[in-house]
């Protein structure tokens, strides 16, 4: 039996291929990337594109096999590396959403002529790093998949060599991405110091409900460290340089995966590490929460660039993926919790890459980043157009587009929790998700009600990957918005959850 | 109550239909304007007959029970689940929603306005239709929810795309304040949820158990619904945004804002927060009753200022809400039922009158009151037309404003037990103050616009005499049909309230209605 071998030796850490198929084919995919890339020539490396976009499909396969195969946990060497329906359903959102990047990024990539062999071989390793984030249940281990996930992310941040803004955007994410982790680390050398022990069920059952003020600094620095990563307010002033400056493919990625991971890591360090200390963690959450989507809209209000409207929209939405967090330690309420953060991570991941799939397309004709140069969507492209209203919407949370379930079930575990605290988030959120109106409906406004700014109403050229990514996103975001239980369906995730209710 | 569910496709079918003609429209280039218009509008005509049909086989006898009922899973996870169903209160404006649609539709086949685009301005139409429809069977909360949200984006195009001069400032008011109501309403609907043990979305059984929760979570919940609907309807102080809508959208934006989106409120009223919170109702019932006659005595002064034709009877819109607001919060039968009646007639009239303003503003290109004169010398049938509509409006005995009016008024004079009836006479005598003020300015209206010579400006040979000619042929198919239910349901109210009464003594099961 499978289970048995969470008590195996040491000595003989027996592996379940079934359920580290993802990983292998991932790792099969890169090495394969880098063999290729030395050995075709210049005129072929497109072939490496195919083989990137497959490699990530082919890992999608057994995610599948193991969802649909019902046997219930898979634990490995001694329970640091777990594959439940929390962490296939995250694998799955990963997995898709690389690949939906590919499609964004393949022409890019190709026509620069930007070192497409690296680039695929970087994006696939990080990817690697949030797939195993998704199952590690061990300090150690998450520091490595954090890791492993954001360092490719910094370089490719910086890929377009001789941009000035390029260079900065993977300066300025590199080095705050480096503070994080030191933080982080930080406060992870302190939890093994009063647990002895880095894996995250020990300390959760060491640590218990028993909070001295080393201990409350221990959880505080990690949660701090992970804050980073998902560019909560006050510590995401990378977010807007780092997406301006680097490829819009890559701010793509950076802005939907990279960012998932970072809740992803968080809520595992949480729900398994933290269940007793929820006094530390919940009114961090909830500060990160009301002051991350507040800050963010009012900042995103103002900005005249799609992609920094976009990067501040990307931190408020954060805000609000934050905020069933910050009651998931109240009785009965981790559950719903945890269920709201993976929907609206879910619906967000589709809807964010459809609205930069969007950008793309929009781009590449109007050679323009400027907001204004949305001018007229509607008149000579309503196809593009009536998408990018679909994304706004959902983003904005109107029914019946994606967005507003994600928006439902965070505001259903807040309220489920009925607590005062509770209460005035849920008022907070839902005046910004009002506010927020205010600068997805100023891309609407554009689209439809102004005038096409230089009168050039040629028709906008969709490559056909771009197509398929449109696609897929606009696909997704309906889909999840008129029939969300299916999202839902997924799993009832009560793995994770059942550690913080226990 | 007991639950009929034969024929239950014909209400699925009536609210989606649209969208299947919206799916048939996208793959038809946008330079085919003719058949883009011909199947936009059979979708609506197919869609009405489906929606006739309904009426047909509606049991009358049984005209309080739930009909047509029929039950999905949908959302199972928060509980939720396709829940719909229509009654005596519902099929009335159910049927109003198909009806204007069609109409307003046919009124667009050559008033389609500036700029252009005939098939994103019908396919919103039709995307409208199903909101307003969904709306008004869904019987769970979640669904009730994201149909009142549909109608919000469609609209908010029709007004920042082919509306006045002022559009975007126009439509972003109504989008924002319609959502920030609606951010409170969902908040409340949670609240309710988990209230009654987290069972359940479904109004039935919301109905069941919502007297069980304690009075002042009760008024908790009432007052964010109360925002919600409130903003929709809009009763004062939340109208604002209603002037500048109406003066901005186009046409068939005013027709279908004023004829039915308004009417979303007052349902939810009636539907959902009266039920299902009967005890927050009663203690908010005086202070929605003030808000009301405040908004009829506001709305008629409003109605006096203006200068504008299209402001004028947007302000009477919230002079006549405020009427129908106050049948509702005296929470009797008798008072519920005028304001059921009310929210049609309205819907009619109001919907007539938004009609001619459009019309005339087509001929005029002004709405300036003072700039209009002698339209019964120039146009005698647009002009009488106005004049009926007026008479209509102002609740002239005979017509159908004359129904939801007066009986609201009446019902003041004894509100339900444990209200106070001091207050509640209060109100009456202001409310029939109002309808003084409202013959005033209606009159005023039609005096200054129709009667006398026209003005230089205007007058013939001064190069507009294309422009100005009488009531063509898609506007009288338009108008025909609401002025006859004008009439008829004017002379026999019965037709309507044998529909309404038993539904509504049903929903004021609490109050021992």
């Amino acid at each position: 039996m499978l289970s048995t071998i969470a008590t195996a030796a040491w000595s003989s850490p027996t592996i379940d291929y079934h359920a580290l198929a993802p990983e292998m084919i991932l790792g099969a995919g890169i090495v394969l990337l880098l063999l290729l890339d030395l050995f075709l020539s210049d005129a072929r490396k497109w072939l490496l594109t195919p083989v990137a976009s497959f490699t990530l499909l082919a890992a999608f396969i057994p995610v599948l096999t193991l969802a649909l195969n019902n046997a219930g946990t898979r634990e490995m060497f001694d329970g640091r590396y777990v594959i439940d329906d929390f962490s296939l359903v995250m694998k799955g959102m990963f997995l898709l959403s690389g690949y939906v990047v590919v499609l964004l990024a393949a022409d890019y990539i190709r026509e620069g002529d930007y070192y497409q062999g690296e680039f695929w071989f970087l994006m696939l390793s990080s990817l690697m790093g949030m797939v195993m984030m998704a199952s590690s249940r061990d300090l150690i281990s998450i520091f490595v998949a954090l890791e492993f996930l954001s360092i490719p992310a910094y370089m490719l941040a910086a890929w377009r060599k001789r941009d000035s803004r390029s260079n900065e955007a993977g300066i300025k994410y590199y080095l705050l991405g480096v503070f994080a982790s030191a933080i982080m680390l930080y406060g992870m050398s302190l939890l093994y110091g009063i647990t002895n022990s880095t894996k995250l069920t020990e300390i959760g059952a060491s640590l218990g409900s028993n909070l001295t003020s080393i201990r409350a600094l221990a959880v505080f620095f990690v949660v701090i460290g992970f804050a980073f990563k998902i560019s909560a307010v006050p510590f995401h002033t990378w977010a807007p340089d780092t997406y301006q400056g680097a490829p819009t493919p890559v701010t793509a990625f950076l802005s939907v995966a990279s960012k998932a991971a970072g809740f992803v890591a968080l809520v595992t360090v949480v729900y398994v590490g933290f269940p007793g200390s929820h006094a530390v963690w919940q009114p961090v959450f909830w500060i990160l929460s009301a002051a991350t989507m507040t800050l963010g809209n009012v900042m995103a209000l103002k900005q005249t660039s799609i992609i920094r409207m976009l990067a501040y929209s990307s931190i408020a939405q954060g805000g609000f993926i934050l905020m069933p967090l910050a009651v998931a330690g109240e009785t009965g309420v981790a559950e719903s919790a945890l269920r709201a953060v993976v929907t609206y991570l879910i619906v967000y991941a589709a809807t964010n890459l459809g609205v930069f799939a969007v950008v793309t397309v929009v781009a590449r004709k109007t050679r323009s980043g400027e907001i204004s140069s949305y001018g007229g969507l509607f008149s000579y492209a309503p196809g593009i157009a009536t998408l990018m209203t679909i994304f706004m919407a959902s983003l904005a949370g109107i029914p019946p587009f994606g967005g507003w379930f994600g928006k439902f079930a965070a505001f259903q575990s807040l309220v489920s929790a009925g607590t005062t605290w509770a209460y005035v988030l849920a008022i907070i959120g839902g005046v910004n998700s009002v506010v927020a109106f205010g600068y997805y409906g100023s891309i609407l406004r554009e689209m439809w009600m102004r005038p096409v700014p230089d009168g050039d109403t040629s028709p906008v050229p969709v490559k056909s990957s771009l197509a398929v990514a449109l696609g897929i996103t606009g696909i997704a975001t309906l889909l999840l918005g008129v029939l969300p239980g299916i999202v839902i369906h997924f799993g009832d995730l009560a793995g994770l959850a059942g550690a913080i209710s226990r | 109550m007991a639950v009929i569910s034969n024929h239950n496709w014909a209400l699925t079918v009536g609210t989606f239909l649209p969208l299947v003609g919206v799916l048939i429209m996208l793959f038809i280039p946008k330079a085919e304007e003719a058949l883009i218009k011909s199947v936009a509008i059979a979708t609506a005509i197919a869609t009405l007959a489906v929606g006739i049909y309904t009426m047909v086989q509606f049991d009358f006898g049984k005209a309080g029970d739930m009909q047509f009922v029929a039950e999905h899973d949908w959302i199972s996870v928060i509980k939720s689940s396709y829940y719909i169903g229509i009654d005596g209160i519902s099929l009335p404006l159910y049927l109003l929603s198909m009806v204007i649609t069609v109409l307003v539709m046919i009124y667009s086949w050559d008033h389609v306005p500036s700029p252009g685009n005939p098939k994103a301005f019908f396919i919103l139409m039709l995307i409208l239709q199903t909101g307003m429809a969904g709306t008004f069977i869904a019987r769970d909360l979640i669904l009730f929810f994201v149909f009142f949200e549909l109608v919000l984006l469609p609209m908010y195009f029709m007004i920042g795309v082919w509306g006045g001069e002022n559009r975007q400032y126009a439509s972003l008011k109504f989008f924002l304040y319609t959502m920030f109501g609606s951010a409170l309403m969902l908040v409340a609907f949670l609240a309710l949820f988990f209230k009654t043990g987290a069972e359940s979305f479904s109004i039935p059984f919301l109905i069941e158990k919502g007297m069980d929760i304690s009075r002042t979570t009760q008024i908790w919940i009432f007052a964010g619904m109360f925002v919600g609907f409130a903003v929709k309807v809009p009763m004062f102080p939340f109208h604002t945004w209603l002037p500048d809508a109406h003066t901005q959208a186009p046409t068939q934006g005013s027709v279908i804002l004023a004829a039915v989106l308004l009417k979303l409120g007052t349902y939810g009223f009636v539907r959902i927060a009266i039920p299902v919170l009967p005890e927050a109702a009663e203690a908010w019932a005086p202070y929605i009753g003030g808000l009301a006659v405040i908004g009829i005595i506001y709305g008629s002064f409003g109605c006096l200022a203006q200068t504008d034709m299209k402001r004028l009877i947007a302000f009477s819109s919230v002079a006549h809400m405020g009427f129908v607001m106050l049948g509702i919060s005296t929470l009797t039968s008798f008072g519920m039922n005028a304001a059921m009646f009310g929210m049609v007639a309205h819907g009619l009239i109001t919907g007539m009158l938004f009609f001619v303003a459009g019309s005339v503003k087509e001929r005029y290109h002004t709405l300036e009151i003072k700039r209009i004169s002698g339209m019964l010398l120039q146009m005698p049938k647009l002009g009488w037309i106005l004049g009926f509509c007026a008479m209509a409006s102002l609740g002239l005995p005979g017509l159908a404003g004359f129904w939801g009016e007066f009986p609201a008024i009446l019902s003041a004079y004894q509100p339900a037990p444990g209200l106070s009836v001091n207050v509640f006479r209060a109100y009456m005598v202001i409310a029939a103050i109002g309808t003084v003020f409202a013959a005033g300015y209606l009159l005023w209206l039609f005096q200054r616009i129709a009667f006398g010579e026209p003005t230089a400006e205007f007058a013939a040979g001064h190069g507009h005499d294309e422009d100005i000619h009488d009531v063509n042929k898609f506007e009288w198919i338009a108008w025909t049909p609401l002025l006859i239910a004008i009439v008829v349901f004017g002379v026999y109210p019965q037709l309507m309230f044998k529909v309404l009464d038993p539904a509504v003594s049903v929903t004021l099961k609490a109050f021992g209605g």
